[in-house]
């Protein structure tokens, strides 16, 4: 089970960039956590400067813009 | 959801397939951009309107001025997509934290042209930057530029207005962002911010995987670029031109002059106050300018509107109110304002 955070306060692309993140997992066949992080004080927190960005066990992986869909399976089978 | 599998499985082309393609895109793009004119005589000649008439004039510009902003701003935006995917928030506060006022202030708002930024993660940025120990008037360098210069604002002036205005908005925008900028360092606002702001202390920004960047994710980056803005302004620019069109067409040219002229003093202090509340992109605003400007419309005036509806926008302070105490929102208002007056005021009195 991976713990998959998006960080984003709510904008088209957070969204988008959510379903990737399923989409990418379910396609892979790994189970995942998904929790949307909209809190300023804690995107903020975590180090995300552009959002929508996203953190994977706790380890901040990708920010700002859409990620690139190999590049989101990369990550989330490392 | 379908579109995003799609475009998985990317098949790599080496880099000269794609450096031939942009540079032949580029040439077509030139052979078609130079028929426009007559393309456009030729679609108003088909129509039963007279040419000569308010209709046929106001047809004629809005026919030649709808593909000749498009393709500006597919070239401009592509370019701009791929300049941008050398830059990122990340190495930016890494390029401005630890830096004196003064020179991260011209830096600062240099980088908020260059840098990719979109106004819904402003208070991310604006934390992550205060947090990393870049001053606050640097970060309002920043902040002031970014939406202010944006390569939408100068196609447009480009291609409606010409190269000379939209290089004199870039250069009085950054000068404005600097001179703003500072103004507010000066001032030592920083009991300003909201008392969470100050306690927070923002993680260590991730250096971004771009190392990894070949040229054609470039050109990919510009491509998205150019897809993304066209999906944002494409009605706007249509609404604006179309609009602009009718005063081309219609409105009377001394009424302009009258109302907007350069010898009406009061003028650009009334188009910066219009401005304010006013929230619609630059592709909005501009083809309106142009056809104020051939009416008659004082430039400095003008400029001083334009300036007013992106820079000074209501959505934005209302994000930035997460941050920022109402005192110092009204200080950076009032200070971006002045810098506006100022620009406006010396054009009507130099041109």
């Amino acid at each position: 089970m991976k713990d998959v955070k998006v960080y984003g306060p709510g904008c088209k692309r957070c969204e988008t960039t959510e379903a990737m993140v399923r989409d990418a997992a379910q396609k892979l066949g790994i189970e995942v956590q998904i929790e949307k992080v909209t809190d300023m004080a804690s995107i903020a927190k975590a180090g995300v400067l552009s959002t929508p960005g996203i953190s994977i066990d706790g380890k901040l992986v990708h920010a700002g813009g859409l990620p690139d869909a190999t590049k989101l399976e990369t990550w989330l089978q490392n | 959801m379908s579109a995003i599998s799609q475009e998985a499985p990317q098949r790599q082309r080496p880099a000269w397939v794609w450096t031939a393609a942009v540079i032949a895109a580029v040439m077509l793009w030139w052979a078609i951009y130079r028929q426009l004119p007559a393309l456009s005589e030729w679609l108003v000649s088909l129509l039963p309107v007279a040419r000569d008439s308010h209709a046929g004039s106001a047809l004629a510009f809005f026919f030649y001025d709808v593909p000749k902003v498009m393709m500006l701003l597919t070239l401009i935006v592509f370019a701009m997509g791929v300049v941008r995917s050398f830059f990122s928030p990340e190495k930016t506060r890494a390029l401005l934290s630890g830096r004196r006022e003064g020179l991260a202030n011209a830096m600062a708002a240099g980088l908020g042209v260059l840098t990719p930024f979109c106004s819904c993660s402003a208070v991310p940025l604006f934390i992550g930057f205060v947090s990393a120990g870049i001053p606050l008037g640097v970060t309002f360098s920043f902040l002031i530029a970014a939406p202010m210069v944006n390569e939408v604002a100068l196609v447009l002036l480009i291609g409606l207005v010409g190269w000379q205005v939209a290089a004199v908005y870039l250069g009085f925008g950054l000068l404005i962002a600097i001179v703003a900028g500072w103004v507010i360092g000066r001032l030592h606002l920083e009991g300003w911010l909201q008392d969470w702001v100050r306690e927070i202390h923002a993680g260590d920004a991730m250096a971004p995987e771009d190392e990894g960047l070949s040229l054609p994710d470039r050109y990919r980056q510009g491509i998205e670029a150019v897809r993304e803005i066209f999906a944002k302004v494409w009605l706007w620019i249509i609404l604006g031109i179309g609009m602009g069109a009718l005063i081309h067409g219609y409105v009377p040219e001394d009424l302009m002059v009258r109302i907007m002229g350069a010898e009406a003093w009061w003028s650009v202090p009334a188009a910066v106050l219009m401005g304010i509340p006013m929230y619609t992109n630059a592709a909005g605003v501009i083809p309106i300018v142009e056809a104020l400007l051939g009416k008659g419309a004082a430039l400095g005036t003008v400029l001083a509107f334009m300036m007013s509806v992106i820079a000074l926008s209501l959505p934005e302070m209302i994000i930035l109110r997460q941050v920022l105490k109402l005192r110092l929102i009204a200080v950076f208002i009032t200070v971006v304002a002045c810098g506006i007056l100022a620009v406006g005021f010396l054009f009507n009195t130099l041109f």
